[in-house]
């Protein structure tokens, strides 16, 4: 885990990329003036937030980031028709739970972005991250943490459990290198 | 042939929106409900501004990519008010139906 950049006036470098494309698709053009304003914000903005912000661990395999996000946008598209499926059938066969997940990771910020994807993946939405942040001194970082999820349909706990700690927590891990 | 394509992803996005309101009205208590508007709709909106894209680089100059951005926010935000909502339903100690697994899963807050 690494949570300062190699060069000082550029702290993190892949929100400045995406702050760089989100100005070019808000303005919807490629014109010279555009490019130069967007790398302009790119850069000020960044380094102008920078001081206010809680260090966060940097992304450091962008190739595996790349390719962990196609995952997660096809599981998407497959979550939403499982789930429109699920919906349709009957009441009675679903059996919602409550399952605790483990985590390996301790880190807010790699926890916030699994969080996330559990909960626009298949049947399930993550409702808490357990110990309470209000029961923790300040700045302490727990050695295990557990995520709460709610499951549409609960079949096996065990296989889910799995699913999501080598589906989406292994690559998180790799990304992040913590 | 393109207005095809956008006639038919227009159905597609409807049809998922349509079945994550229905969700929302059929489904028994307050945890199962949520599932349906924070995924069901995300895939809708998805293919509705998917339509609007390639409508508008068809029918206006240059080639339109706004719809992008409006999709990725979605995609950033459903997760986010779907974990506030049910953190609050929680605190509250909201019933869910009772053939909930693993209820002893939730603890107590502080």
């Amino acid at each position: 885990m690494r949570l300062e950049a190699k060069f000082k006036w550029l702290p993190t470098p892949y929100m400045s990329l995406l702050l760089f494309i989100v100005w070019l698709l808000l303005n919807n053009s490629v014109s010279t003036g555009h490019i130069l304003l967007a790398a302009v914000l790119a850069i000020v903005i960044p380094l102008a937030t920078n001081p206010f912000k809680v260090k966060q661990p940097l992304i450091l395999k962008p190739g595996l980031a790349f390719r962990h996000l196609m995952l997660v946008l096809y599981d998407i598209i497959t979550a939403n028709i499982q789930v429109a499926i699920l919906i349709l059938g009957p009441n009675k066969k679903l059996t919602p739970g409550f399952v605790k997940v483990p985590l390996d990771l301790t880190h807010n910020m790699p926890i916030t972005i699994l969080a996330s994807t559990v909960s626009l993946t298949p049947g399930t939405v993550s409702a808490e991250v357990y110990p309470w942040q209000e029961s923790l001194e300040e700045g302490e970082i727990p050695e295990q943490r557990f995520l709460l999820i709610h499951v549409l349909n609960l079949t096996d706990e065990e296989a889910l459990i799995k699913t999501i700690k080598q589906r989406y927590e292994a690559p998180l891990k790799e990304i992040f290198q913590c | 042939m393109i207005e095809w394509i956008i006639s038919i992803l227009l159905l597609i996005g409807g049809c998922f929106i349509l079945v994550g309101s229905i969700g929302l009205v059929k489904m028994p208590d307050f945890f199962m409900r949520l599932h349906g508007p924070t995924k069901a709709t995300t895939l809708g909106m998805a293919s509705l501004l998917t339509a609007a894209m390639v409508f508008f680089s068809t029918t206006q100059a240059g080639l339109s990519a706004k719809e992008i951005l409006i999709s990725l926010f979605l995609l950033l935000t459903a997760p986010i008010s779907a974990y506030m909502m049910i953190k609050s339903a929680i605190h509250h100690k909201l019933a869910s139906i009772e053939r909930t697994k693993g209820k002893d899963n939730i603890e107590d807050d502080v």
